[in-house]
């Protein structure tokens, strides 16, 4: 019996085995979770379809979701084949290669509106088709960074679309309270996954976080830990928060002089 | 290191395309020989990466066809550094 025995969720944004999503699913499924992925897009099909095989899923879906007619054909397939859901996990940001670096005053109105759309709205329009299948409450989640809170040069317009996302965890929080669905949000160290390749200067930046962390960087199965706690019942009353798996960077006010190379 | 950078890059071209050894040659093309998608691609750099510790810029991804101009460049790198 695990601790996720019984119940079933669906997770968003696993694009391949290194994905945040991927190791939040595979902390969940030693749990006996029952999952259902979704993808976006056919050049992802071939990569989340033998990963969802390999812990047993047989929903796998591709679904777009800036399209809200997509959305609401996937949740009807959820429907049929999960009837009730337990949980939720977002773990999907995209912005235009171009916005991930440079000059943050040449974001364009359309890399501004692509990085809030696909980044955050889809949270609350994902949280608006789970909220029916949740009759007996649940929990739902969304992967942030530190770069929400705080200027992370390069991350430019997607530190905008987390700060965005954040607050949309709250209210959320505040609206969804009301059917006991939970709704927070893990503020994960950077992690080596595909969307960060898009981020410009991303090793260096890792190897500097890596180094200022009192406990260094962070992996896909830590932020798997945490969504395990946060997902289950465990963390009852816990709702609107931003949890740090950061090996504790975000409390650094200076680096260590010992990592100071100016 | 008793393995040529060719040698490691192919292990990391056939494990990650799922391609047989002798396919992997200097001259193919990762598109339109070895049947590499646009992912596949970024996969495969930031394996590379990984595996020889430097940075692949997106400028220098982007000149990259055929193993042989990964094989050229790492080998630069692993001079340089």
């Amino acid at each position: 019996m695990g601790l996720f025995s019984g119940k079933k969720g669906l997770i968003f944004g696993v694009a391949n085995k290194n994905s945040i999503a991927w190791g939040i699913a595979q902390a969940l499924h030693q749990e006996g979770a029952e999952l259902g992925f979704s993808y976006a897009g056919q050049v992802l099909k071939k990569r989340v379809e033998p990963l969802a095989a390999s812990i047993g899923s047989t929903f796998v879906e591709e679904c777009d979701v800036t399209d809200d007619q997509a959305i609401d054909q996937l949740f009807e397939k959820v429907a049929q084949h999960f009837g009730a859901i337990d949980f939720l996990v977002h773990s999907i940001a995209y912005a235009p290669r171009e916005e991930l670096g440079g000059r943050f005053v040449e974001t364009s109105r359309e890399g501004f509106r692509i990085a809030l759309d696909v980044s955050c709205y889809s949270l609350v329009a994902l949280a608006r088709r789970a909220r029916p299948l949740m009759p007996n409450g649940g929990a739902m989640m969304a992967m942030t960074y530190y770069g929400a809170e705080k200027v992370t040069p390069n991350y430019n317009v997607m530190g905008v679309a987390k700060a965005a996302l954040e607050a949309t965890v709250r209210y959320l929080a505040w609206d969804l309270g009301q059917d006991q669905i939970r709704v927070n949000a893990v503020s994960a160290g950077p992690i080596k996954t595909l969307a960060a390749a898009g981020v410009s200067g991303f090793r260096k930046s890792l190897n500097y976080v890596g180094a200022v962390a009192p406990m260094g960087n962070v992996t896909q199965e830590d932020v798997g830990n945490a969504a395990k706690f946060l997902l289950s019942d465990w963390a009852r009353k816990i709702t609107g928060e931003v949890l740090y798996v950061d090996g504790g960077y975000n409390i650094m006010g200076a680096p260590d002089p010992s990592v100071m190379d100016v | 290191m008793s393995n040529s950078v060719f040698e490691r890059v192919r292990e990391i071209i056939v494990d990650q395309l799922d391609v047989d050894p002798e396919d992997v040659t200097m001259e193919a093309s990762f598109k339109d020989d070895l049947d590499a998608d646009s992912l596949d691609l970024v996969e495969l750099i930031m394996a590379f990466e990984e595996e020889f510790g430097g940075e692949i810029s997106d400028e220098q991804a982007q000149e990259i066809v055929t193993v042989g101009d990964v094989v050229a460049f790492l080998e630069a790198q692993q001079k340089e550094a």
